[in-house]
C-alpha cells in the first residue's frame, strides 16, 4: 500500500470528521447547555440539504443554496425550540426522546409531502468540480478539500464565538449554572432560542455541503445523528473542543479502520473471508472507540469531571 | 394508516372472466422512509394495469411496511386472518420478503413477487404458490458479468454493500465475469461517502468498476467518482440507474452501461403503451420497479380471467402459463416460477432536460437462474 493511497485516506478521514463535527457542535452545545436530548438533529441537517438543493435548482446558485440552507434550518431550529423543545427542558429525557423522536417523523413526512418520495439533485459548483493535484502527486477532489477549511474555520469561528464575546460567557455560564444566569439578568428563553437556531444552522449548514457529494433525500439524516451522538459521547458532552477531537477521530477511524482492517486480515485469512470480517469489523471500529474510551475517561475526552 | 383503493370502472367493459366473487389483492410495500421511490413506482404501475383492465371486481388493498421486516409480518399476518386475502404482492425488499413469503404461500395464499428475488426462495425454498415476476436477485449482477467479456474487461474492481443482496450481487458477478479481480471490497449498508474506496479503486490498476449500491448509495457513489478524476469505466445493474434516480445524480451517470430487463425503448405495443399511460397518469416516466408493478397486475389478471384463486390448482395453472403482453416482450417461467428473461445492456443518456436510459445491446438471453435446480416443487 503505497504513501499516496494511505495520505488520501487521511484527508477522507479529516473531511468527513470536520463535516461531524458541524452536526455534533451543535448537539453538544444543546445537550450541555439546555441538557436537551435533540434526535431531530438529523432532520435540521436533511432541511438544509434540501433548502440547498431547491434554492441551488431554482436559480442555479450554490452559494445562494447555502444561504437558504443556513436561513432553512436555523428557522426550522427557532421555530421548533420556541413551539415544542421549550417546553421539554424541565421534563425527564424520556420524554424528550419521545418528542423529538416525534418531531423527526413529521420532518421526515412533510419533507416528502412538499418534495416528494425522489431523491433531489445537488451538485458541485463548478468552480470547485475535479480534482487537483497536491504535492507529491497526490490527486484530490477540490471540492473535499474545500470542506475540510470550512469545517476548520468554522471550528475556529465556534471557538472565538465562545471564548470571545459576550453571548459565550453566557452560553458557557448556562452550561454551569442555569439558575444563576437568570438572576443574573440574562433572558434565558432568548439565549436557549438563540443556541438552538445557530445548532440548527450548523446542521443545515453540513447537510448542504455533504448533498452535493451525496443523495438529497428523505431520511438522510439519521446515520449522520447516531454518529454525531457517538462524538459527543466520546468528546464529552457540552464540550466544543471534546466535539472537534472526538469528530476528528471518529472521521479517522472509520476511513481508515474500513480500509486498512480488511488489509489487515488479508495477512492471515483468505481474501474474499478477510473483506468480508474486515468490513464488518471496520464498521463496529468506531463503537469500540468509544467504548475504549468510555472506560478510560467515563465522562468522555474534554467531559466535566463529577 | 391505510389505502382502501377499489379499482372502479364500469362492468361493461369487462369483456371475459367476469366472476362470482370478488377478488382480494394484498399489497405491503415500502411507501415511506428512505426506500419509498421503489414501493410507489411498484404500487403505482401495478394500480395502473389494474385501472387499465377495467375490472371492478378486484380490491387491492396497500399497506406501508416502512421497510421494516417486523412491520411486514404484521401487516402480513393482518392481511391473511381478518382481510382474508387471495393473492400478496408488493414487497421491495429481499429481507423483508424472506420474512413474510415462506409463511404466507403456505397458509395458501399465493404471492407475487414485483421485485425481491433472494436465492433461498428459488432453489430450496422455491413453493408452488410463490411467483417473480421480476427476477432472481443473481440475474442483473450475472448478466453485467458477462457484459465485462463482451467489452473486454480483464480487471475489474467489485464493490458491494456487506449484506445478504450485496454478497448475492458479487457471487453473480463472479458467476459469468471471466477476468481477473482487482479488488473486491464491502462497504457499509447505508454508507454515503464512498472517498475511501474510490482511492483504493485509483491505487488498484482496474481496468472497470462493477457495483452494486442501490438506492441513494449509489447516487452518492457516482456523484463522487465523477468529482474523483477517476476514469474507468462503471458497470452496474439498474438499480442505481432507475428513472427515480439518474435525474439526482445528474451528468455523473451520463454514459454508464448498466444491466436491465426492460428499459422504456423496448419494442412492442405493451410497453409502447405502458410507457405512454404511466406517464399520462403520474407525469413522470416509469422505472423498471414500475414495469415489474404493472407486469404483476397484468399477469394476475391474466390468471383470474381463467380461474379464482378459490380454484387453486387451476389459478396456479393459469400463472405458470403466464399468458399476459409483458411490457418486456415474451414472457415465461421457468420451472422453479422465476422468469427465464432476455436482459440487456443499457446506456444512460440525456433526452433534453431528462436523463434516462437506451438499450445498447443483449447481455443474456433467455437467461434463467443459478437455483433453479435445487427447487423441489
Amino acid at each position: 500500500m503505497s504513501s499516496i493511497l494511505i495520505i488520501e485516506q487521511i484527508l477522507n478521514g479529516l473531511q468527513f470528521g470536520v463535516m461531524l463535527f458541524l452536526m455534533a457542535a451543535g448537539l453538544t452545545l444543546i445537550f450541555g447547555v439546555m441538557g436537551l436530548i435533540n434526535l431531530a438533529h438529523g432532520s435540521l441537517y436533511m432541511v438544509g440539504a434540501f433548502a440547498a438543493a431547491a434554492v441551488a435548482g431554482l436559480t442555479g446558485s450554490f452559494l445562494l443554496g447555502l444561504i437558504a440552507a443556513l436561513i432553512a434550518a436555523a428557522f426550522a431550529g427557532a421555530i421548533i425550540e420556541m413551539v415544542v423543545i421549550r417546553r421539554l427542558y424541565k421534563a425527564a429525557h424520556l420524554d424528550q426522546v419521545l418528542a423529538t423522536f416525534a418531531l423527526i417523523l413529521i420532518f421526515s413526512e412533510g419533507t416528502r409531502w412538499v418534495f416528494g418520495s425522489f431523491p433531489l439533485f445537488l451538485d458541485i459548483p463548478d468552480a470547485l468540480s475535479g480534482p487537483v493535484t497536491l504535492p507529491g502527486g497526490i490527486q484530490y477532489p477540490l471540492y473535499r478539500l474545500t470542506l475540510i477549511a470550512i469545517g476548520l474555520l468554522v471550528a475556529l469561528g465556534l471557538w472565538a464565538l465562545i471564548e470571545r464575546t459576550r453571548i459565550g460567557i453566557q452560553i458557557r455560564a448556562g452550561e454551569n449554572d442555569r439558575e444563576m444566569i437568570g438572576a443574573l439578568g440574562v433572558d434565558i428563553s432568548k439565549l436557549y432560542t438563540l443556541i438552538f437556531a445557530l445548532g440548527a444552522a450548523l446542521a443545515g449548514l453540513a447537510g448542504a455541503l455533504v448533498g452535493a457529494i451525496q443523495s438529497v433525500q428523505v431520511g438522510m439524516g439519521e446515520p449522520v445523528l447516531i454518529l454525531a451522538f457517538v462524538v459527543i459521547v466520546i468528546g464529552g458532552i457540552g464540550s466544543i473542543r471534546g466535539a472537534f477531537v472526538g469528530a476528528l477521530l471518529v472521521g479517522l477511524t472509520d476511513t481508515l479502520g474500513g480500509v486498512f482492517l480488511p488489509e489487515l486480515f488479508k495477512l492471515f485469512m483468505e481474501a474474499g473471508a478477510a473483506q468480508k470480517s474486515g468490513s464488518a469489523l471496520a464498521s463496529m471500529s468506531i463503537y469500540m472507540l468509544m467504548g475504549l474510551v468510555l472506560i478510560w475517561r467515563p465522562t468522555g475526552l474534554f467531559g466535566a469531571r463529577t | 394508516m391505510k389505502n382502501l383503493i377499489l379499482a372502479t370502472a364500469t362492468a361493461a367493459l369487462c369483456a371475459t372472466g367476469v366472476l362470482a366473487e370478488d377478488v382480494k389483492v394484498g399489497m405491503i410495500t415500502t411507501l415511506s422512509g428512505g426506500g419509498a421511490g421503489l414501493g410507489i413506482d411498484v404500487r403505482d404501475g401495478f394500480m395502473l394495469a389494474i385501472a387499465q383492465s377495467g375490472r371492478d371486481d378486484i380490491e387491492v388493498v396497500i399497506e406501508d411496511d416502512q421497510r421494516k421486516p417486523d412491520i411486514a409480518v404484521q401487516l402480513s399476518d393482518k392481511m391473511i386472518q381478518s382481510e382474508r386475502v387471495d393473492v400478496m404482492t408488493g414487497i421491495i425488499w429481499s429481507n423483508l420478503a424472506m420474512a413474510v413469503v415462506p409463511a404466507a404461500v403456505n397458509q395458501d395464499v399465493f404471492y407475487l413477487s414485483p421485485n425481491a428475488g433472494p436465492s433461498p426462495l428459488a432453489g430450496q425454498g422455491c413453493h408452488q404458490n410463490y411467483f417473480n415476476v421480476a427476477w432472481q436477485n443473481d440475474n442483473l449482477h450475472e448478466a453485467a458479468g458477462s457484459y465485462a467479456n463482451g467489452a473486454g474487461y480483464a480487471n475489474s474492481f467489485i464493490l458491494a454493500p456487506n449484506y445478504p443482496a450485496g454478497q448475492d450481487a458479487l457471487t453473480g458477478y463472479k458467476r459469468m465475469y471471466d477476468g481477473e479481480l482487482a479488488g473486491e471490497v464491502f462497504t457499509q449498508l447505508g454508507q454515503t461517502d464512498y472517498a475511501a474506496e474510490i482511492a483504493q479503486i485509483r491505487a488498484s490498476g482496474a481496468d472497470s468498476v462493477f457495483f452494486f449500491l442501490p438506492g441513494g448509495m449509489g447516487i452518492s457513489f457516482l456523484k463522487q467518482y465523477a468529482d474523483s478524476g477517476v476514469d474507468i469505466p462503471v458497470v452496474g445493474p439498474a438499480f442505481s440507474f432507475d428513472q427515480g434516480i439518474l435525474q439526482a445524480v445528474g451528468d455523473a451517470a451520463l454514459g454508464v452501461v448498466n444491466t436491465s430487463q426492460w428499459n422504456k425503448d423496448i419494442d412492442n405495443p405493451t410497453n409502447a403503451a405502458f410507457v405512454d399511460s404511466f406517464q399520462a397518469e403520474y407525469d413522470r416516466l416509469p422505472s423498471l420497479y414500475a414495469s415489474q408493478g404493472f407486469d404483476t397486475a397484468n399477469l394476475l389478471l391474466s390468471a383470474l380471467s381463467v380461474a379464482h384463486p378459490n380454484d387453486a390448482d387451476a389459478f396456479r395453472d393459469a400463472l405458470r402459463a403466464a399468458d399476459f403482453d409483458s411490457t418486456r416482450g415474451d414472457f415465461a417461467f421457468g420451472p422453479n416460477h422465476h422468469p427465464v428473461q432476455t436482459i440487456y445492456a443499457r446506456e444512460v443518456i440525456q433526452e433534453g432536460d431528462v436523463f434516462t436510459n437506451k438499450i445498447i445491446g443483449v447481455a443474456l438471453e433467455n437467461h434463467s437462474d443459478a437455483y433453479a435446480a435445487m427447487c423441489k416443487m
